[in-house]
């Protein structure tokens, strides 16, 4: 489990993954792998701020949102580079996607990371539902309509090989991925980390301790914004159509899903609820063809949650790590 | 001048429907200190209640008086008793736990009723049965008065003082505010706090089945996700006269209903459902405490 610790052996093991889905399946399998990625890049940045910093934002779905129109918007208008450098494009409009949802999260956080739990949750929420308003009417990006033909990661040509768009897309996914993994991780193992830990456990003591509360909370809540941007940048490349609907209160509510679920303060608990809950509508829909087209993903979810609060207020994995779990149980048996 | 006052109507019997929900979020914050995510919902169920009976009870196409009080008083039953239920199923195992597990059990319980209501009702909208006959009562100029105006700002301003006799005259009223204050102390001095708390969802949710039919009157289109909207703009307007603070919400709910109407008429409608978290926002921004609240420092 040691290799998990180690960022250029995750990505062989991600690339090896990429080649086994690129060359043994098929499309439909190859686009639930990016959603598995874009999800676990938003469950984890939401995980910062839910389950790390204890604060509740209800609206990581409009962070993602404007990821997404940025880098669709950016790559179907300014295309700076063309021919083979075509892939910097991506890199650039999914860089930008993060900065703009990152000062959004710093302009929505500023104000409302002062106020107590519930009422950061409903700002949050207010914001999500602002944001997919003013996409409603923006008539530039679509509007009501959406906007379609966003273009994909194309086919990288290094001269002696071209690599596939579906492979070049999912590195890049995985890029990001192990990115966001690495940053949370590693800040979570430093002093700004423990001050995020700390917030949530106790505000007052963190303040009497000489931790500027807002601060702390709010670089947490940029921090998270501009994974979302980055996830939304990914997901707009993924599909190619975007409309303001694909980015509801639902969306929201998936993600923090995702994190309840996994454990509040878990990354792995989180990355593997979010893989859980990507895969779970895919392996349900052939039921729906015995409930008549009704969905019932979604009552699911709902009772799920409220379940696991109840019988497990702190998630399935709680605050452990898978690789707590190894030390524990195998390590010890040897 | 004409319009002004007509949207002065408008915005009022709106804002009341918002104030008789806003009551019913401002007296659960007020005894638990909590947003009751699910309150939204019950209010939808209030109105797919009043629906059925209605249906049941062939009333459909009867408007008039006797029907408005059938149909109130159904769809009070049915939001109280699921009032109920919710606390205590939902909320009760979880009174010592932390604050963010009870919201996002809060918010289960709202995901839960909306969808389980789209399988059980059918996603698509129903017409709401007519309850009065919808002609123009008196008219000043070009300032219409509407029977279904009247009527909505009448049961609502009774509503309304039946809950102020309740929490200022009764027994119960008063072991609510007594609750609200100091659950503790309150507990200590005989009252029975589980028996408080259920009461006042009871009467939140009542409040709440009030508000339901009064919308279905006024808008006759329900649907199992109508609460979602006029719950987070009820919600804004309990924030906005100071969560907890019963006039504060009728206040809050009146300002709400008349500036949503005020911007829909002179500035645009696609941004009136922006407008609730603008103000929200606002109102967090510069006083969070709201217009009638009292802030209060936090002790250690």
């Amino acid at each position: 489990m040691k290799f998990l610790k180690q960022p250029a052996l995750l990505a062989i093991g991600m690339i090896c993954i990429g080649l086994i889905l690129n060359f043994g399946t098929n499309a439909y399998i190859q686009l639930t792998s990016l959603f598995v990625l874009v999800n676990c890049l938003m469950a984890m940045s939401l995980n910062l701020v839910n389950g790390y910093t204890g604060q509740f934002s209800l609206g990581h779905a409009g962070f993602m949102a404007l990821g997404a129109y940025f880098s669709a918007y950016a790559s179907m208008h300014w295309p700076l580079f063309s021919g083979p450098l075509a892939i910097l494009n991506f890199v650039l409009t999914t860089l930008g996607s993060g900065l703009l949802a990152a000062f959004a999260g710093y302009v929505v956080g500023l104000p409302s990371l002062r106020l107590k739990g519930d009422y950061l949750a409903i700002v949050t929420l207010g914001f999500g539902e602002i944001i997919r308003v003013s996409l409603l009417n923006m008539d530039f990006v679509g509007g009501a309509r959406g906007l379609s033909g966003i273009p994909s990661i194309p086919n990288l040509d290094l001269g002696f090989m071209v690599i596939e768009h579906y492979m070049v897309s999912f590195l890049f996914s995985t890029f990001w991925f192990v990115t966001c993994f690495f940053v949370i991780w590693r800040i979570m193992h430093s002093s700004h980390g423990r001050g995020f830990l700390s917030v949530r456990e106790d505000e007052i003591a963190a303040e009497a301790m000489g931790i500027d509360t807002t601060k702390t909370k709010v670089r947490a809540f940029v921090l998270s914004s501009f994974f979302a941007g980055v996830a939304g940048a990914l997901f707009c490349h993924a599909t190619n159509y975007i409309s303001p609907s694909s980015f509801n209160f639902q969306k929201s509510v998936d993600a923090i899903i995702m994190v309840v679920l996994g454990g509040m303060g878990s990354m792995s608990g989180s990355i593997c609820a979010a893989i859980f809950i990507t895969l779970l509508p895919e392996i349900l829909r052939s039921l729906k063809e015995y409930t008549g087209g009704i969905d019932f993903r979604m009552v699911i979810y709902s009772l799920s949650l409220i379940l696991v609060m109840l019988l497990r207020p702190q998630g399935l994995f709680g605050q452990t790590e898978i690789t707590d779990l190894w030390k524990k149980y195998v390590k010890r048996s040897n | 001048m004409q319009d002004f006052l007509q949207h002065m109507i408008n915005g009022l019997s709106l804002g009341s429907i918002y104030a008789l929900i806003a009551l019913g979020y401002t007296m659960v914050y007020g005894i638990l200190q909590m947003i009751n995510f699910a309150h939204s919902d019950v209010y939808m169920i209030g109105a797919f209640a009043a629906f059925y009976t209605a249906r049941i009870l062939g009333i459909e196409n009867s408007p008039g008086f006797s029907t408005l009080i059938i149909l109130l008083i159904s769809s009070m039953v049915a939001c109280s008793l699921l009032g109920l239920a919710i606390e205590r199923f939902a909320y009760r195992p979880l009174r010592k736990a932390p604050k963010l597990n009870i919201l996002i059990t809060a918010i289960g319980v709202s995901l839960l009723l909306e969808y389980s209501s789209q399988i059980l009702f059918g996603a698509d909208p129903k017409v709401f049965p007519e309850i009065m006959q919808d002609s123009v009562l008196a008219e000043f100029g070009l300032v219409q008065l509407k029977i279904s105006d009247i009527t909505v700002l009448g049961v609502s301003v009774v509503a309304m003082l039946a809950l102020n006799y309740i929490i200022q005259k009764t027994k119960i009223g008063k072991a609510m505010r007594a609750v609200s204050v100091n659950a503790r102390v309150a507990s200590m001095l005989g009252v029975n706090v589980n028996t408080v708390i259920s009461m006042t969802f009871v009467v939140g949710s009542s409040l709440a089945g009030i508000g339901s039919v009064l919308v279905g009157m006024k808008y006759p289109k329900i649907d199992p996700l109508m609460g979602m909207m006029i719950g987070l703009k009820a919600f804004v307007a309990a924030v906005l006269g100071g969560i907890g603070n019963i006039m504060g919400a009728v206040l809050g709910g009146l300002l709400m209903g008349l500036s949503e109407e005020y911007v829909v008429a002179y500035f645009s409608s696609t941004y009136r459902d922006a407008l609730a978290f603008g103000i929200l926002i606002l109102v967090l921004i510069f006083r969070p405490s709201g217009l009638l609240g009292k802030s209060s420092v936090e002790k250690v």
